[in-house]
């Protein structure tokens, strides 16, 4: 029986490696009642803890519009009270922003644009980030190569042989 | 395997030359490897989804792999002490301090092998005599038999059974044990049952080999894959049994370094000299990359230990709780990552179930006979594969046992 206390925890992490796992398979690899998993699965959805549930892709692999994607350091001034949380709300709901951080060091957001061009991109940056109140300085990275992201790797390699039987 | 015996000396497999026969009797008289037989029938087909390997599907751990490329770069490509880096052996012997809590020197109770493979053959050389006799509980690990019988001794085997959970009593020793037999053979947690032992059950064992004054040879390649909560049992930890056991162990299972090959025995001095002696001069020593790889993974290599186990759990209860609603009588594998299902409500032979299953659905599974001829009645059938392979083995499974009702 899976420790009750990191039950979610433990839920949480199977589906994060793969969300069409249904209830009832993961309750049988955490010897927990299907009805208890799906219990605790519409509790994480209720609180925002599972955000959605989705596939990662390799773009690359498939012959869609071409997505480009560039990193973005920000320098910025933050605001009396909110910090630099009102420039982070003025970019977090454009679809181009895939990603936005805060970060340390001579940076202060990390944001992490996608287009279907390095125009399209450039002119993003040029017209919607670099001119928000309070925006010094941006410098755009753009991405040649991805290799790993999210934790897969999406260089490819060659399988590692198995013999088929072995003792 | 089957019990070995020697046959009339004259092997029907080996030409003579001149007035000699060219293969020596006691090799020519071993059987074939039931494993080897499959494997091979398994190599004639494609799309085959194999539960039939005995080893992690997961990569080596990359900062051992990384550790390995820097000592290439390096130049650590000489030979080593026969014994093992004085490194390993130290880490060894730190290691099994702190997971068992026993003490081994590493300057004269720790031997670095190529593989547990290596450590069983040279356990059995070291200490066995013509005409001793080794326990081998079986269903088994295919080597045990076979080294006994090369080493000049010979295996008698102790069944084990599922209505026992596949577990070693004393009342089975006791019925099998000979006035030549020297040693006893040892494998829990067990390939291919996943059987483990407690300590309870251990130490009657114990105090079998007391009364009997034997030797054990404690193979727990397994160890660190247990499940439930169960606490593996070091044999050597048991009252008496230090002194008398030579423990053997390694990297490929827990660590998933299979083609490292890297093993050790640990044993007191006196052994571990005798067994180095035989190490020195057939294998000098072993892979030093490959040693320097296992000295990073008991350094560094714990966490991902950790999650491989975790791993292996969930795809355990899916295969195993899969295999029940089938309808099969499947005993609740606690180690290692093997599961080993009754097949005998289908009226099929282990073999002809695993030779059905892979024509008619490309699903290979090993029969149960491969681990010695109490393993009738079952296959093995290996977890370490992922969730899409499991899931897909699961469903033409039972499609075949449909077929069969």
């Amino acid at each position: 029986m899976a420790d009750r206390a990191n039950l979610k925890v433990d839920i949480a992490r199977i589906l994060e490696a793969d969300c069409r796992l249904s209830p009832d398979e993961i309750g049988r690899m955490l010897a927990v009642p299907a009805d208890v998993v799906a219990r605790e699965i519409a509790e994480m959805e209720a609180s925002g803890a599972i955000v959605r549930y989705s596939a990662r892709i390799n773009w690359d692999k498939l012959d869609g519009p071409e997505r480009v994607f560039a990193f973005i350091g920000v320098q910025a001034t933050p605001e009396r009270e909110v910090g630099f949380d009102g420039i982070a709300r003025r970019l977090v709901h454009f679809p181009e922003v895939h990603s936005l951080y805060l970060i340390s060091g001579a940076q202060d957001f990390d944001v992490v644009l996608q287009g279907s061009s390095m125009r399209d991109i450039a002119h993003f940056v040029a017209r919607r980030l670099a001119v928000i109140p309070g925006v010094r300085s941006t410098a755009t990275q753009f991405v040649l190569q991805t290799y790993k992201r999210d934790g897969d790797v999406l260089m490819d390699a060659e399988k590692p042989d198995r013999l088929s039987v072995t003792p | 395997m089957a019990q070995v015996t020697p046959t009339d000396g004259r092997p029907a497999t080996s030409k003579e030359v001149g007035r000699r026969a060219r293969v020596a009797p006691r090799v020519a008289s071993l059987p074939p490897s039931g494993i080897r037989e499959f494997f091979d029938l398994v190599q004639t087909m494609d799309d085959v989804i194999s539960l039939g390997v005995g080893e992690p599907d997961f990569r080596t751990p990359w900062h051992v792999c990384d550790e390995i490329i820097d000592s290439l770069e390096r130049g650590r490509t000489a030979y080593t002490s026969n014994q093992g880096i004085i490194e390993l052996r130290t880490a060894i012997s730190g290691y099994l301090q702190r997971l068992y809590g026993v003490e081994y020197d590493p300057n004269s109770e720790v031997l670095v092998t190529n593989g547990v493979s290596e450590g069983i053959d040279i356990a059995m050389r070291a200490t066995l005599c013509p005409g001793d006799s080794v326990l081998v509980p079986e269903p088994c690990f295919v080597s045990y038999s076979a080294c006994a019988w090369l080493a000049g001794g010979e295996a008698i085997p102790v069944p084990t059974r599922i209505e026992n959970g596949f577990r070693l009593r004393r009342e089975d020793l006791e019925a099998a044990v000979r006035p030549n037999t020297r040693s006893l053979m040892l494998g829990y947690p067990s390939n291919p049952t996943g059987a483990v032992m407690t300590r309870a059950e251990m130490g009657e064992v114990a105090q079998f080999v007391l009364d009997h004054d034997l030797l054990v040879y404690s193979d727990e390649i397994y160890d660190r894959l247990v499940y439930d909560g169960h606490q593996h049992v070091c044999f050597a930890t048991l009252p008496g049994m230090r002194e008398r056991t030579i423990l053997l162990n390694g990297f490929s299972k827990a660590f998933a370094m299979t083609g490292l090959r890297v093993g050790y025995t640990c044993a007191p001095a006196d052994l571990t000299e005798a067994m180095c002696r035989i190490h020195q001069y057939a294998a000098m020593c072993c892979s030093t990359s490959s040693q320097i790889g296992a000295a990073e993974a008991l350094a560094h290599g714990e966490g991902e230990v950790q999650r491989m186990v975790a791993d292996y759990d969930q795809r355990r209860r899916l295969l195993v709780g899969a295999l029940k609603d089938m309808g099969l009588d499947c005993f609740e594998p606690q180690g290692a990552f093997y599961t080993f299902p009754s097949i005998r409500s289908t009226g099929l032979t282990s073999r002809e179930f695993a030779s059905r299953l892979l024509e008619e659905e490309r699903v290979a599974v090993v029969p149960g006979t491969a681990f010695g001829p109490c393993g009738e009645g079952h296959v093995r059938a290996c977890y370490a594969t992922s969730r899409e392979n499991l899931r897909l083995a699961v469903d033409r499974i039972r499609r075949f046992i449909d077929r069969l009702h």
